[in-house]
């Protein structure tokens, strides 16, 4: 993408106003760009990608145009690998246990994380960096070293279950690793920064007055709380669970060392296309509908932004 | 509680048959080391627009919190209509607030701002709707019921606020720096306008401000507080006219503090030595220990009161020192001088410009005489 700016000639004609405008132009195409080379281009390429046929060949997929000596002869294009995703039960059913993983986790997430962003909120502001600070904390270690570390806890001879033992809660070890419960506390560990953060930024700037003067006209403390507190805090909870939501739905790791064979996630059936079926076209497909999936909370979050902002002006 | 009280009988009454509407007996917040109010006792009456007019860091908003039960007093008392409120938390108190930042409900129109207090008290839904749309019609809202917050100029907002707080019809309306966030012209408008209400609801207000021409103009009483204490309490004219110590007497409004010692004394008068002005004062003061010959006194003198003139003024009774303009400021109706005693003392003196002339009778550098009766001076004990 070039950018022209006013020629020395026309800049004397030219207001203050327009320069300034050209350089939020130029600034503005900063993101724009970036998000059209490294998100527009590679969505293209994995689009594309899913509308061909698999080969056994380098790479391991018909192009898009058939080249002959006149130049190209015809657009090659197939939903064979759509039609593949909607005829196997497998796949519908992989989708739904991601969602549903995603969902709940997103859902313990919030559970957990409103009281302590409000905790950290009502501090004073000297503890809340402090406080703030141990929720980023762990963002400084690797995050695979993270997911090994519950291993280390979570195995049937790790430190919980050898705790259990010791305190003779229980005379066998627990089931604790590779089910569903292993990956619920290591998406829900691994994502409740993206909870906390957004949630502390909406309800740090609630103004105190307003809780003082829903008390002061009659409210208890937990009517403060519903009428007051939670819904002006609407926008840091959608954006949280957005944050978590997106992401662990299509989450890999997690599922991979802490799941068992028997967690569905979407992932998972991604590497599986990628790497050892190596069927690009039908993994790509696979994204393609990911992506769509994601989009449509995307899509009523900013309807819901939009509206908000309506009712301001 | 009845409403549309004739205002005259609200006025305070400050005999001993008067039950007062809110009693504070020796109030006290501390936060940590430091007590932002400090021993207060205080009665305020039924139907008083009464001020609490101190700087920041006075303590008069953590007074004002504790009346309305958002803050807990470290020790002391409170009693609202006979009842014991100390410990009795906002949302059960007979009192409502109307905040400096308004606090207004942004996630809801203007009708279910002011609606949400009654709702909260169970008003059946119907009475709730008659209640706010009278409230509304009384501000002036009603054709703005259906907005939200950010929509509102903010002389509307505050507008319905005080509808907010008044649709209760609370027994104290609790009111923080209720002008402080108008300009100019509006808040003259609605100082007038809280007046009225205020007369036609007959609800007590109790106004927090640092604005002392705001409670002169408001108030029927006025305490003047200072580092957690009241310093006086009285009607704008006691406070401006008999202020009981310096802090008083320099907060409110303007004044040349001048520094004496007692020379003699008789029959309510005395004479003071003033080195400040170079010579001897005379003033009226009735409190006999203060007047003990020797001992040291403050006088304060309004700029008003200093007359100041060309010619020698006559003397009888008045004190009278000569000066030079050192300084002058014209503000169309009135002039304000500054003049320079020989002993390098400036005097601040006020006078109305009553003849219309565009040219100064008085000028930079002019010798001036400076006058004032006995009666004008003030005498301070601190």
């Amino acid at each position: 993408m070039s950018w022209t700016f006013g020629k020395r000639g026309e800049a004397r004609g030219e207001t203050r106003g327009d320069g300034r405008r050209q350089w939020l132009r130029a600034a503005l195409a900063v993101p724009y760009g970036w998000l059209l080379l490294f998100f527009l281009a590679p969505f293209a390429i994995i689009l594309k990608i899913s509308v061909a046929d698999p080969l056994v060949a380098l790479p391991p997929f018909t192009p898009l145009l058939d080249w002959a000596a006149q130049g190209w002869e015809r657009i090659h294009v197939t939903l064979d690998n759509y039609l593949f995703l909607f005829q196997d039960r497998y796949y519908a059913v992989i989708y739904l246990s991601s969602i549903k993983l995603a969902a709940v986790s997103t859902l313990l997430c919030l559970l957990l994380g409103y009281p302590m962003a409000y905790f950290i909120a009502r501090r004073p502001p000297r503890w809340r960096n402090l406080l703030l600070l141990g929720i980023i904390l762990p963002f400084w270690i690797s995050f695979l070293l993270r997911v090994y570390a519950w291993i280390g806890l979570l195995n049937t001879h790790g430190v919980i279950n050898n705790f259990l033992q010791w305190l003779g809660l229980t005379d066998q070890p627990l089931p604790l690793i590779y089910n569903d419960f292993a990956v619920y506390v290591g998406l829900v560990y691994s994502y409740l920064p993206f909870m906390i953060l957004p949630l502390y930024a909406s309800l740090e700037k609630q103004d105190l007055d307003l809780q003082d003067a829903a008390a002061d006209l009659g409210a208890r403390r937990w009517q403060v709380f519903l009428d007051v507190t939670l819904p002006l805090s609407l926008p840091g909870v959608i954006a949280g669970s957005l944050l978590v939501f997106i992401p662990a739905t299509g989450e890999f790791i997690i599922p991979a060392l802490l799941g068992g064979s028997d967690t569905l996630m979407i992932g998972r059936a991604l590497w599986d296309e990628f790497f050892i079926n190596r069927d690009w076209p039908v993994a790509s497909a696979v994204s393609v509908i990911l992506v769509l999936i994601l989009v449509v909370p995307l899509m009523w979050f900013q309807k819901i932004q939009a509206r908000r902002e309506e009712g301001v002006l | 509680m009845t409403m549309h009280r004739h205002p005259q009988a609200e006025r305070p009454k400050d005999g001993p048959g008067a039950e007062p509407l809110v009693r504070l007996r020796g109030l006290t917040r501390r936060f940590g080391e430091v007590a932002a109010v400090d021993r207060i006792d205080l009665d305020i009456y039924r139907g008083e627009l009464f001020s609490i007019l101190g700087a920041s860091g006075s303590g008069k908003t953590t007074l004002l919190r504790m009346l309305a039960g958002f803050d807990t007093p470290s020790e002391g008392s409170i009693l609202i209509d006979g009842a014991d409120m100390t410990a009795v938390p906002p949302y059960e108190r007979p009192v409502n607030m109307m905040f400096q930042s308004y606090a207004l409900f942004p996630h809801m129109t203007v009708e279910q701002n002011v609606a949400y207090g009654l709702k909260k008290d169970g008003v059946p839904a119907a009475q709730v709707r008659e209640r706010v749309a009278a409230m509304l019609d009384k501000v002036k809202l009603g054709r703005l019921a259906g907005r939200k917050p950010n929509a509102l100029s903010g002389g509307e907002r505050q507008r319905v606020a005080l509808a907010r707080a008044l649709v209760k019809q609370p027994k104290l309306l609790l009111l923080d720096e209720p002008l402080a966030a108008l300009d100019k012209k509006l808040r003259q408008h609605t100082q007038f306008e809280l007046m009225n209400l205020q007369d036609e609801l007959g609800v007590t207000f109790i106004v927090v401000t640092h604005d002392q021409e705001e409670a002169m103009t408001l108030s029927t009483r006025i305490a003047v507080m200072n580092e957690g204490r009241l310093e006086q309490v009285g009607t704008p004219g006691e406070v401006y006219e008999y202020p009981a110590n310096r802090f008083v007497a320099d907060f409110v409004g303007n004044v040349n503090l001048l520094q004496a010692t007692v020379a003699e004394a008789a029959n309510g008068e005395v004479v003071l030595d003033c080195p400040d002005v170079g010579g001897r004062l005379i003033a009226l003061c009735d409190s006999a220990p203060a007047a003990a010959p020797g001992s040291p006194l403050w006088v304060a003198l309004r700029p008003e009161k200093i007359l100041l003139s060309k010619e020698a003024p006559a003397l009888a009774g008045r004190t009278v020192l000569r000066g030079t303009v050192h300084d002058l400021g014209y503000f169309g109706n009135l002039s304000v001088y500054r003049v320079e005693l020989p002993t390098g003392r400036i005097l601040q003196v006020s006078a109305q410009n009553r003849v219309r002339t565009a040219r100064k009778t008085v000028e930079w550098d002019d010798e001036v005489f400076v006058s004032w009766d006995a009666g004008s001076a003030v005498v301070l004990r601190n």
